[in-house]
């Protein structure tokens, strides 16, 4: 076996330890080096927002059986890790498009540039709900953005002074809401969800609030960001399967999560009014629901032409077939462009068009 | 102790069982109890988690498929490249002559939703692997999509309010159409195990996942079996006892309680970053994997290697047999019953691990297998991760199947470390 070649030795000791100490050096040596020839990549990556992700995964097997081209690989990174590994540079070890749910920031664009990374396409593909929901057997809420600050925010304005949050039952907030405990459950500060929540809701709803509003910039933000941590807010995880399970078993609990989690599971669920609007495809579509977050795709432009389909799979992405109304991408829950900016986004990835620097 | 006192203590114990002694005995009983209670916990709790596995699972042990003749028009398919014809057409054609009232675009895609989105391609492939079809009616039998196959296993209920399920009245109608045609089968799902992943939960299977695993599981044996052994041998039979060697084995037993993400970001600093190796490649799941099984093995090597009596090796050496004869010809082979059994546990840990895996990419979705262990593939634990956070109600029941699917090898690998164990074992 592998201490034959020693068996005649004086000098064991040595011998075994050399042995083992070359085995194991050659097995990881032959392992690197066999990885490293093998690196060339004929695969898309994307990576990437978990929002963006159905979509991505839409486009890549529809792409991989149009064409018959390998199956593109596509990662649920969320938006912030998939903007760090896609600027991370230039090279087949490195992801062609990222999907992002919100757009990408100045210090994400800087990153990029100072990786070489300078020659990027921008494409806006559309918009996706986010609703709040309770079980079937709950109460059917209808609040206002205001409402949902009060009941979700660390500090909230009460009588012209920014103090803790003292609401811990819906009646507290407002008299004509159920006399019942404020439970809400909602995605952790890493979800790409909460930053859009944050935004479309918390800051909107802190705009009501006169003291707020009167804040200088940085306590603005602090008071208007801030999700309470007092018990009545719950960080349930990525998972919103899991959210879904437990609105299930607490009907007094209200959960907040991404469209298509309500829309499958409308037997079991029922969304909270916002502005008197419940969440569905036309309200979602025609803006009258107004909590909707940009889905965003950025694709390298340096490597279109390297990596083998890549400028058949992004056309794919933005084609008529995925995007116009009815296309497979929205009937996956993604709220669809108008025809104008539709054929925008279609040309500016066409002709792989260099997105200028954010603004912010 | 006077002789008097002890004289009336031996005949409590013989004659009259006193206060103290019954106490004794009741918490003897209580202690007993206890055990018993907490075995009977143990196993209801396991009976609970499994029991509610495999009925959630039940649903995806069958798949609802349609079977519809499809005219394949010898005009509309070029034989030299039967790919690039129209599929879609042939299909939408076919179910239009069966619902012909239907017409509105509304209601033609309401109605398509019953069947699988990706039909069309199945019946090209069906085309492309048997050119002889063309020019023929044939019988096209392709999964039910989602919703329906939900309908058919009463997934949906048909009798809430049309608002609150995800399928109306129209498109149960039709699919009520299909049944009193006996169109509509329920096969077994071999899908399930045979396709690779997709985003449709009727045709989504662990194929990728599974041969995934095979490659990183392959992976890890070859690199972490040579090295933990080669480890073991050498710390139990030839290191010295010295400072430095205790050191090396304090480090080895705290190596082996290193949480695994930890060996996760270690993967993703060292193989990725540093030696940039593919991204979601099962190699580098097969190295990361291997750095948490080698010191499962090593310590279980020391130990099958201390099992081996002291008498084999004086034997051996009086005979005349160098250190290098000794270990090699009798310590080693006496002891890998022992060894295997180590590393055939430390290798089903390694299947179920999570973790690390995400972390070096591999969750992502692939709708193929992987053709060599260089090729980005998800593994059965993030193939479950992956199903797990699915929006699609098909999801629920497969994302179950699957972890049965991971259990029972799990349970087949420890069967075969026990069995080893009991086959190979050797009293002294």
């Amino acid at each position: 076996m592998w201490l034959l070649g020693a068996r005649h030795s004086q000098d064991w000791r040595m011998n075994v330890k050399l042995k083992s100490l070359t085995m194991a050096a050659t097995v990881a040596v032959a392992a690197l080096s066999v990885a490293g020839v093998a690196h060339a990549r004929d695969q898309i990556s994307v990576v990437g927002s978990s929002t963006v992700f159905p979509f991505s995964q839409a486009a890549a097997e529809q792409f991989a059986n149009e064409t018959g081209s390998p199956s593109p690989v596509v990662e649920s990174t969320g938006t912030g890790g998939g903007m760090k590994i896609f600027c991370g540079g230039v090279g087949t070890g490195h992801p062609d498009v990222t999907g992002a749910s919100r757009a990408m920031k100045l210090s994400e664009y800087e990153l990029c540039t100072s990786n070489g990374v300078t020659n990027i396409t921008e494409a806006l593909i559309g918009y996706d709900g986010l609703s709040m929901a309770v079980s079937r057997k709950g109460v059917q809420l209808d609040l206002t953005k205001k409402q949902l600050f009060q009941a979700l925010a660390d500090k909230v304005e009460v009588g012209g002074k920014i103090v803790a949050n003292p609401y811990k039952k819906w009646s507290d907030i407002d008299g004509s809401l159920p006399n019942t405990a404020i439970v809400v459950m909602g995605p952790p500060p890493t979800s790409g969800t909460r930053d859009a929540w944050v935004e479309l809701v918390m800051e909107e709803g802190c705009k009501e609030f006169p003291a707020i509003v009167a804040l200088d910039k940085d306590a603005h933000k602090e008071v208007c960001q801030r999700m309470r941590t007092d018990g009545p807010f719950i960080e349930a995880g990525e998972n919103d399967n899991l959210i879904v399970q437990r609105l299930e078993s607490d009907s007094n609990a209200y959960g907040i999560f991404g469209y298509s989690f309500l829309y499958e599971n409308q037997d079991k669920l029922q969304p909270v009014k916002v502005d008197g609007i419940a969440p569905n495809e036309d309200t979602i579509a025609d803006g009258s629901y107004k909590i909707s977050r940009p889905i965003y795709f950025y694709t390298k432009n340096a490597h279109r032409g390297v990596i083998p389909g890549l400028n058949e799979f992004v056309a794919e992405f933005v084609s008529d077939d995925a995007l116009s109304p009815g296309g497979y991408l929205i009937e996956r829950g993604l709220i669809a462009l108008a025809d104008g900016p539709r054929a925008a986004v279609q040309k500016a990835v066409k002709d792989a068009v260099n997105m200028p620097a954010p603004k912010k | 102790m006077s002789d008097k006192s002890a004289a009336t203590t031996r005949t409590g114990i013989w004659y009259e069982p006193d206060a103290s002694l019954k106490r004794r005995y009741a918490a003897d009983k209580r202690l007993r109890m206890y055990g018993v209670a907490a075995i009977v916990f143990a196993l209801s709790m396991l009976a609970i988690l499994v029991g509610t596995i495999v009925m959630t699972a039940l649903p995806a042990v069958t798949q609802t498929h349609v079977t519809l003749q499809v005219e394949l028009p010898a005009e509309a398919i070029d034989r030299s490249d039967p790919r690039s014809a129209s599929y879609q057409k042939m299909l939408a054609d076919t179910i239009s002559r069966l619902y012909p009232e239907v017409d509105t675009p509304r209601e033609l895609r309401e109605l398509r939703q019953l069947f699988t989105n990706n039909a069309q391609y199945m019946l090209r492939d069906m085309v492309v692997a048997d050119p002889s079809l063309i020019g023929q009616t044939v019988d096209f039998t392709f999964p039910m999509s989602d919703i329906g196959d939900q309908l058919h296993k009463g997934g949906i209920d048909r009798n809430l309010p049309p608002e609150q399920r995800r399928i109306n009245n129209d498109q149960i109608g039709w699919y009520d159409r299909l049944v009193e045609q006996g169109r509509i089968t329920t096969p077994l799902n071999t899908g399930m195990i045979f396709n690779a992943d997709s985003r449709f939960p009727e045709l989504a299977g662990l194929r990728g996942a599974l041969v995934g695993s095979f490659y990183a599981l392959l992976i890890c044996f070859l690199v972490s079996f040579p090295v933990g052994i080669s480890a073991a041998v050498y710390l139990e039979e030839f290191a010295p006892k010295n400072r430095w060697t205790d050191l090396i084995e304090v480090n080895i037993n705290n190596l082996a309680a290193v949480p695994s993400i930890v060996f996760g970001l270690l993967g993703l600093a060292v193989f990725l970053n540093f030696f940039g190796m593919p991204r979601s490649a099962p190699i580098v799941g097969g190295l990361v994997l291997s750095l948490m099984t080698l010191p499962t093995i090593i310590i279980a090597t020391r130990a099958a290697l201390k099992a081996v009596p002291p008498s084999i090796r004086e034997a051996a050496i009086g005979v005349g047999a160098s250190k290098m004869q000794t270990v090699g010809h009798h310590v080693l082979p006496l002891a890998m019953p022992g060894i295997l059994t180590g590393t055939i546990i430390g290798l089903a840990q390694a299947l179920g691990e999570t973790a690390p895996l995400l972390l070096i990419g591999m969750n992502a979705f692939i709708t193929a297998a992987p053709d060599s262990m260089f090729n980005p593939s998800t593994a059965l634990p993030t193939q479950i991760y992956i199903w797990a956070d699915s929006p699609e109600r098909g999801f629920t029941s497969r994302t179950s199947a699957a972890i049965v699917v991971l259990l029972g090898f799990l349970v087949c690998m420890n069967a075969i470390a026990i069995y080893m164990r009991k086959r190979f074992e050797r009293k002294w």
